[in-house]
C-alpha cells in the first residue's frame, strides 16, 4: 500500500511541476516543433541534468546504490521505429502520455481526446501484439549504457550531456530573438516569468559535470573495493 | 498567472524523477499506465484472451493483477497535481485548443488519431516521452536516447505539415 500512496504523490509532484512549465497546453508544446517556443526543450534537458547530476554525485557520496537503479532494457530497432512513430501522433496531438492528462486536468477537451486516443491505441496494439512480437523482441535486450557505447567513463559521458544541453539552451535563445510571435500562443497561454535563474545554473551544472568528469564513476570508493582489488589472486582460475 | 521559468520548472521536474530514482530505484512513465488499464479492461470483458495476450498477460498475470499498479497510481497523481497547479494559478478553463481555421470536432479527431498512433510508438518503444525520454536519458540508456532523437526527428519532419492548423 506505502508503495502506491509513494507512487501517487510523486505523480503528483509531477503532473504539478508540468502545469507550472505550462505542458499542458498543446499549443505551447507544438510551438517546440514550430520553432516558436522553446518551452519542451528548456523543461526537458534541465529535468534530464538535474536527475542524471543527482543520481551520479548520490552514487558518488554513498548515499544511493546506482546498480539498484533499473536502466530500462534497450531494443534499438524497434525503440528508434517506435520513436518515429510516436513522434509523429506527438506532432499530430500536440500532447504526450504524461502531459495529455495534465491538459486534461486543466479543463482541455483536445487533452480528453488525446488520452482516449492513447487508450485505444494501446489497445488495438495488444490485440494485434502476436503479429508485432518478434519485432518488438528483436534487437539487444538489455541494458546498454552510452558510457559502454562510446567506451567512456560514466563521468565523461555526464560532462558531454551537460555540454551538449547547455549549447542547446544557447542555441534556441539564439534563434528565439527573432521567432515570429503566435499571437494565439500569447493571448490564450500566459508567458513565463523572467527570473534569470538560467545563467547560475548553467554555471552550478557545469561545475557538476566537470567534476563528474574528473571523479568518472559514480560509484563511493570505498577501502572493501581496494581491498579486494589488493587481495591475491588464486593461483588456479575457476 | 504567469508560467515558471522553464528552467527551474525542469529543475523541479528532475529532483521529482531523481525522488523517484532514489525512493523507488526506477524513474517515471505514463504510457505504462496505459497499458496496464487496457490490460485490466480487456480482461474484464474476455479474462481468459486477455491472459493468454502475450502483451496483456504481462499485466494480468502479475501478482498483483493489472489495477493495483505503480504507474497507474502515479498517473491519478499526475492528473491531480496538474489539477492543483492550475486552480492554485487561476488557469482552470473548459477550452479545446486549436487553430483558428480548425473546427472544435476535427481538433478533437486530430487528437484522438494522434493519441492513437502515439500509443502505438509508445508500445513498440517500451515507454514514452517520460519512461524514456526522461528516465532513460537521465541514466544514459542507448534506447531511450535512440527514442528520443527518431521521436523529435519525426516529429520535426511531420511539422510543416501540421503548422497551418495552429494558426
Amino acid at each position: 500500500m506505502t508503495d502506491l500512496l509513494i507512487a501517487f504523490a510523486i505523480g503528483v509532484a509531477f503532473g504539478f511541476a508540468l502545469e507550472r512549465a505550462g505542458l499542458g497546453s498543446a499549443r505551447k508544446l507544438t510551438g517546440q516543433f514550430f520553432l516558436r517556443d522553446f518551452t519542451v526543450l528548456k523543461v526537458m534537458f534541465s529535468a534530464i541534468l538535474t536527475a542524471m547530476l543527482g543520481t551520479f554525485w548520490l552514487g558518488r557520496l554513498g548515499l544511493i546504490d546506482v546498480a539498484f537503479l533499473y536502466i530500462p532494457d534497450t531494443h534499438l530497432l524497434p525503440q528508434l521505429a517506435g520513436g518515429a512513430i510516436f513522434g509523429l501522433g506527438f506532432a499530430l496531438a500536440g500532447l504526450c502520455p504524461g502531459t495529455s492528462w495534465v491538459s486534461a486536468a486543466t479543463g482541455r477537451g483536445d487533452g480528453a481526446a488525446v488520452v482516449a486516443g492513447l487508450f485505444a491505441g494501446v489497445t488495438a496494439t495488444g490485440l494485434f501484439f502476436s503479429r508485432l512480437q518478434p519485432f518488438y523482441e528483436s534487437g539487444g535486450g538489455r541494458a546498454w549504457t552510452l558510457p559502454q557505447l562510446l567506451h567512456l567513463p560514466y563521468g565523461v559521458v555526464v560532462l558531454l550531456v551537460v555540454a551538449m544541453a547547455l549549447a542547446a539552451f544557447a542555441a534556441v535563445n539564439v534563434i528565439a530573438k527573432d521567432i515570429e510571435v503566435d499571437v494565439h500562443l500569447r493571448r490564450l497561454v500566459p508567458p513565463e516569468r523572467r527570473r534569470r535563474a538560467g545563467g547560475w545554473l548553467a554555471i552550478a551544472a557545469l561545475a557538476l559535470g566537470a567534476a563528474a568528469a574528473a571523479a568518472r564513476t559514480p560509484v563511493k570508493p570505498t577501502k572493501a573495493a581496494h581491498a579486494v582489488k589488493a587481495a591475491p589472486r588464486p593461483a588456479s582460475g575457476c | 498567472m504567469k508560467y515558471s521559468d522553464p528552467y527551474l520548472a525542469g529543475v523541479g521536474l528532475g529532483l521529482v524523477l531523481l525522488a523517484a530514482f532514489v525512493l523507488t530505484g526506477h524513474g517515471l512513465g505514463a504510457s505504462g499506465a496505459f497499458a496496464t488499464t487496457a490490460a485490466g479492461s480487456v480482461a474484464a470483458v474476455a479474462p481468459g484472451y486477455a491472459a493468454s495476450n502475450a502483451y496483456f498477460g504481462r499485466y494480468v498475470n502479475s501478482p498483483d493483477g493489472p489495477w493495483r499498479d505503480w504507474l497507474l497510481f502515479e498517473i491519478l497523481g499526475v492528473f491531480v497535481g496538474g489539477f492543483l497547479s492550475a486552480a492554485l494559478a487561476g488557469r482552470l478553463r473548459g477550452l479545446v485548443e486549436r487553430g483558428s481555421g480548425v473546427s472544435v470536432r476535427s481538433r478533437l479527431a486530430i487528437a484522438f488519431g494522434g493519441g492513437a498512433v502515439m500509443g502505438l510508438g509508445a508500445v513498440l518503444a517500451r515507454g514514452c516521452t517520460s519512461g524514456q525520454a526522461l528516465t532513460g536519458g537521465a541514466l544514459l540508456s542507448v534506447g531511450s536516447w535512440g527514442f528520443m532523437l527518431t521521436a523529435f526527428a519525426a516529429a520535426y519532419a511531420a511539422a510543416p505539415a501540421i503548422k497551418g492548423s495552429w494558426r
